[in-house]
């Protein structure tokens, strides 16, 4: 059990890495991306706006910590 | 060959140069201090449990429909690129310890050093950490390769850029015998992630079922703003320095220039 734990932290942290924040932002920035394509509205802008978002939110609040 | 399969190219070169920079400082360190034949079987072993994970990976991901590929490989490109991004952002203004092969090699052969006697044969903390560190920087170098060349369909391309940068490292490593220390690596890295952040970005909105004004053109527009953005975030965060870390980080600027 401890094994598959570690493997599990491993891939955590391989993927997701220091802010989860980034990870849970793409995916729903995709989702919404989806969404909106599949609805037949202009959808490629969704992304790039929250990926600039995500990051901006992310190295905001490490540099806070960091101060 | 065209702007879309440069940019692999380039992205995965670096990428990979970066990894391997890393990798070939911790096998430098244990192999100088302790035995370069356990360092080299730790390096070996990985390299093969590298392969059989490409053999697993590799064919499950080029088998999945192109648009599931892209939001996929798109979606974790981004994650991946963005935490490089976010690092390097970081690191540029002043708020994290830049990345010094020098420093992390002292540190390395010190601790191996303390490591207890080198028996006679197989030394395990040699192959052990040598392993780890190949393998670890390894499977990033194979998560780039994969992604970008599954992507694009050119996984021989993007592997071909892989090994030139691996051999480029290894050589000048061997020849110079010393971490290299003088590699712009941070440079490096910022691009990187200005990279796979940019084409992150591109896949996975595709896969998700967007469609960019121009096609393939966008990413002539998304890597340039991407990167200006990033600049833009440093220069903000540097006209308000940290007064602890902004005192030795500019030292250590002024002591390179």
């Amino acid at each position: 059990m401890s094994r598959v734990r570690a493997l599990l932290h491993f891939v955590w942290e391989f993927v997701v890495g220091d802010d989860w924040r980034i990870a849970l932002g793409v995916v729903g920035a995709l989702v919404v991306t989806a969404l909106a394509a599949d609805s037949r509205l202009t959808a490629w802008w969704i992304l790039p706006v929250a990926t600039v978002g995500v990051l901006a939110l992310s190295v905001w609040r490490a540099a806070r910590v960091a101060r | 060959m065209t702007g879309a399969e440069f940019g692999l190219a380039l992205s995965v070169f670096l990428a990979c140069a970066v990894e391997a920079v890393e990798a070939l400082t911790i096998v430098l360190a244990v192999g100088l201090a302790r035995s370069w034949r356990s360092a080299f079987t730790g390096v070996g072993a990985a390299i093969v449990l590298l392969a059989v994970v490409t053999a697993a990976l590799g064919p499950a991901l080029t088998a999945l429909p192109i648009n599931a590929l892209r939001v996929v490989v798109g979606g974790l490109l981004l994650v991946f690129g963005l935490q490089w991004l976010r690092k390097a952002i970081l690191r540029a203004s002043g708020l994290k310890a830049r990345h010094d092969e020098s420093e992390i090699f002292a540190r390395e052969r010190a601790a191996a050093s303390g490591a207890g006697a080198v028996p006679a044969g197989l030394d395990a903390y040699s192959f052990t950490i040598a392993f780890k560190g190949v393998f670890l920087e390894g499977l990033e170098v194979i998560f780039i390769v994969l992604t970008f060349g599954a992507n694009q369909h050119r996984v021989g391309l993007a592997a071909a850029a892989a090994g030139v940068a691996v051999a480029l490292v290894v050589l000048i490593g061997l020849a110079v015998h010393a971490p290299l220390a003088r590699a712009p690596e941070n440079a490096m890295k910022f691009s990187v992630g200005v990279m796979l952040t940019s084409f992150g970005t591109f896949w996975g909105a595709e896969g998700a079922g967007a469609h960019w004004p121009g096609g393939d053109a966008a990413l002539l527009a998304i890597v340039p703003l991407t990167l200006l953005v990033a600049l833009a975030m440093v220069a903000v965060l540097r006209q308000r320095p940290d007064p602890d870390l902004a005192g030795p980080v500019l030292e250590e600027e002024a002591a390179r220039v």
